[in-house]
């Protein structure tokens, strides 16, 4: 009996450390976060460009790089993502060929993120001739965070409970009017809930920009779609590995790390309060 | 007319989904394309097992094996952290935390998730590996041991979240059943919830695998990156995905050295697909059942 | 008169705010059928999990009152659950084998006490599935999954799991709602058999079920116990209007 119930504490309290390790780790990250990117965060160091080779000034034109970057890949994204996942949910024929897209977005979501760099790489910026571009940038985060909203979106629409769809279907709409009257507003919340943990996603990656579009160091904002850009991740990257002067890189680094991890945070946060707050409202 | 629009409709979702089929066609295309050549000049078993990677020499020479030895270390370490730092914090808040503190604990781990991988790689650069330097008196930080605790605690969340989902679908009667018959809540827990819910758990394991073993930055900008096997696990080592993103910037688009990462490339994404195939694979079998 | 198995004192339950039990005094006979009837949610399936402690598990359950098993007041700080739980054995609504072999399921209880040989739990294995008349069809293939089994030959499963602990009580959750007409007859046969070593309590909805198997029944209405007796006096002479009312039908 008393062996039973040492166990029973010990097990319970492994297993709590588990947890608290995981937490603690959390804590210690973000205060070093927040402390030492605090301490280089100012509003010239967001509304200014890099001065002197990158050891002093501010990040503005990262900031812009990523921006862009992240809003043409969604736009792409989103649409074509949307028109999958309702192929995959509402026609689903011929039955083959949903198993050759569902394997394809396995596939395709647990692929390295450096192969999608390498991929962008060749088809975009030598085959396609864009070069190393804002376009080819996106095209590639865009081609990444296909299967992200693929995902979310079928998953949305398959919690669309069936009755909503016969109903509609009842009343005499038409398929392609019950999924554009009815399915998709009823799941549009969810729908948007994805698509905006894939922005947070998408605006930390680094690997796949590295040589599509990103470039270490531009006084200017980006102008035109074959402009190269900087960007936020990238430039935590250069910052650390490039350049001669550490002692003066790395708080950038550290401010720049703080401003997309804020960001990043702040973009799935706002994705997870947005669910919790429709499960709290729907009741079916 | 309202047929066209209903033909119209249905066709851009066909042609959407064979845009995510040419994607993945994309990608293997061009990873073959620019890789195969590489395998004209350097033979498949010099490539997998010599161990002397020096693309740039006069006389180069691409012996990947000490590259594949120090991926597989890195994930391995990171295994190690992330495995039972992951299952035990999703044991504890699906069987045992109060729904307080499950409110509070979910959304936390889902945050960790969120965190961009160069972030863990400042983190790892420029606070844990200083720490790991003085801690065991090293000439340098960045080796195995610092990269694998990085990477492990970024595989956490993805491990957590999946084995708490697998848990969680182990019904209520099971736990009731074990709970009548007089057993502790631990011994409810690990002699019949977690054996119930093991494919999900294996599951949730592989995808950290596929996640580590794929993983650039962190181990980039942590694992030190001279190309050797390394010896002990304060060596430093350079892991496949690090060698391509480190030098892919000094080739020349077209050269051996520059088909050699393609090659890499290639291993890489066939070691990504393999354990995805896996996981599926146990999926399948439990869906089955 | 017999000395009560199981007897209850000014048992009050509250959920949350919401109270489920009032005031309930029982004392169930040993080795007898005793059946709980009543209308959903008068608190009969409550009050079988008072007696094994699984109201624990739902948050915010606050008790008042006693419950005592022999001499042991199972709500008092000294009493361990565990051991409440191996002493009073639950069969539950729907069959729940874990997803174990056979073998191993009804092992479960024995091998979680850690202080069984395996010679002991393997004889204790045998004998449980005799019991509960599942070993002649089992024998052949104990260590192939207890998911393979019919619905019927589960909940026996779960019998002989509950068994296999040797309690002194067995609590049945309305055992045979989710079963076909020929498996409820023999789960209901067999608990005739096994009251000649163990009190048997059952929540049942099927009043005939009740008037089969029971010695003695109890019926509940919203959270009160209103009649308590020899089977046979409460379904002939009903001492309340309300028993009467729900034995022919009125409501339910």
């Amino acid at each position: 009996m008393n062996r039973r119930k040492l166990y029973s504490y010990f097990g319970t309290g492994i297993l709590g450390s588990a947890l608290l390790i995981t937490f603690m780790f959390l804590l210690v990250f973000i205060v070093r976060m927040f402390w030492m990117g605090a301490s280089v965060l100012s509003w010239d160091f967001l509304f200014q460009a890099p001065k002197q080779a990158m050891t002093a000034g501010g990040i503005l034109p990262a900031i812009v790089g990523t921006f862009w970057l992240t809003a043409i890949a969604i736009g792409i994204a989103l649409p074509l993502g949307i028109m999958t996942a309702i192929f995959l949910t509402s026609y689903g024929k011929p039955a083959w060929l949903v198993r050759v897209v569902k394997i394809t977005i396995n596939t395709l979501a647990g692929t390295p993120s450096i192969i999608y760099g390498l991929f962008g790489m060749a088809v975009f910026v030598s085959m396609m001739k864009l070069d190393v571009s804002m376009i080819a940038g996106a095209f590639t985060l865009a081609i990444l965070a296909l299967p992200m909203i693929i995902n979310a979106t079928e998953e949305a629409l398959r919690g669309v409970p069936r009755d909503f769809h016969d109903a509609s279907l009842a009343l005499g709409a038409t398929k392609r009017q019950t999924i554009m009257r009815v399915m998709i507003p009823t799941a549009l919340p969810n729908i948007l809930t994805g698509a905006i943990i894939s922005i947070g996603r998408i605006a930390g990656e680094t690997a796949p920009i590295m040589f599509t579009a990103a470039t270490f160091y531009s006084r200017l904002l980006p102008k035109r779609l074959n402009d190269e850009v900087m960007a936020l991740p990238y430039h935590i990257y250069a910052l650390m590995t490039e350049g001669t002067h550490a002692e003066k890189q790395v708080p950038i680094a550290y401010g720049t790390a703080l401003v997309l991890l804020v960001l990043v945070l702040g973009i799935s946060s706002v994705a997870m309060y947005v669910r919790y707050s429709i499960r709290r409202k729907r009741k079916w | 007319m309202k047929c066209y629009k209903e033909k119209v409709f249905q066709a851009v979702t066909y042609t959407a989904s064979l845009f995510t089929i040419l994607a993945l066609a994309g990608i293997l295309f061009s990873l073959f394309r620019e890789g195969l050549p590489f395998f004209n000049r350097v033979s498949l078993s010099q490539f997998l097992f010599t161990n002397s990677w020096y693309p740039t020499h006069e006389l180069p020479e691409f012996g990947a094996w000490a590259l594949i030895v120090g991926s597989l270390y890195v994930t391995l370490g990171a295994l190690l952290i992330g495995v039972p730092l992951g299952l035990g914090s999703a044991i504890f808040i699906s069987e045992i935390a109060g729904n307080r503190l499950k409110e509070i604990a979910k959304p936390v781990i889902e945050l960790l998730a969120g965190i961009p991988s160069v972030v863990y790689g400042l983190f790892g650069m420029a606070f844990l590996a200083p720490l790991v330097r003085e801690w065991f008196n090293l000439d340098t930080g960045l080796n195995v041991f610092t990269g694998s605790i990085i990477l492990g605690l970024m595989i956490v969340p993805i491990v957590a979240s999946m084995s708490e989902d697998a848990l969680s679908n182990v019904p209520k009667s099971i736990r009731e059943a074990a709970l009548a018959l007089g057993a502790t809540k631990i011994e409810c827990i690990f002699r019949t919830v977690v054996p119930a819910a093991r494919s999900g758990i294996i599951g949730s394991v592989l995808l950290g695998f596929g996640r580590a073993i794929g993983e650039t930055m962190v181990v980039l900008m942590v694992t030190g990156g001279s190309a050797q096997i390394p010896k002990t696990i304060f060596a430093s080592a350079r892991p496949i995905t690090s060698t391509i993103a480190a030098e892919m910037g000094e080739t020349v688009v077209g050269d051996l050295h520059y088909q050699s990462l393609f090659a890499l490339a290639i291993l890489l994404f066939g070691i990504t697909f393999i354990s995805n195939l896996i996981t599926e694979m146990v999926f399948l079998r439990r869906s089955l059942r | 008169m017999v000395k009560p198995s199981i007897s209850t004192q000014n048992l009050n339950l509250w959920f949350a705010k919401q109270q489920v039990l009032h005031d309930v005094n029982i004392d169930i006979h040993d080795k007898k059928v005793t059946a709980i009837i009543g209308p959903s949610g008068c608190g009969k399936s409550t009050l079988l999990r008072c007696f094994n402690r699984m109201n624990d598990l739902i948050p915010e359950t606050r008790i008042e009152g006693k419950v005592s098993i022999g001499d042991l007041d199972i709500y008092s700080s000294k009493a361990d659950v565990t051991s409440i739980r191996a002493r009073v054995g639950m069969v539950f609504q729907k069959p729940n084998p874990f997803p174990k072999s056979i073998y191993n399921n009804v092992a479960f209880g024995l091998a979680i006490q850690g202080k069984y040989s395996k010679c002991d739990i393997h004889s204790r294995v045998e004998e449980s599935l005799r019991a509960a008349w599942l070993w002649e069809e089992v024998k052949d293939r104990l260590h192939s999954p207890a998911m393979a089994l019919s619905g019927g030959q589960q909940q026996r499963l779960c019998i002989a799991r509950a068994l296999a602990n040797n309690p002194e009580v067995l609590l049945l959750d309305e055992p045979t709602s989710a079963l076909d007409p020929q498996s409820t007859a023999k789960i209901e046969e067999l608990c005739l058999d096994l009251k000649k070593n163990v009190s048997i309590l059952i929540v049942t909805h099927n009043i005939a079920q009740a008037g089969r198997i029971s010695d003695y029944t109890a019926f509940m209405y919203l959270g009160q116990l209103v009649e308590f007796d020899h089977t046979e006096k409460v379904f002939t002479v009903p001492g309340d209007k309300r028993t009467e009312a729900y034995l022919t039908g009125v409501f339910g």
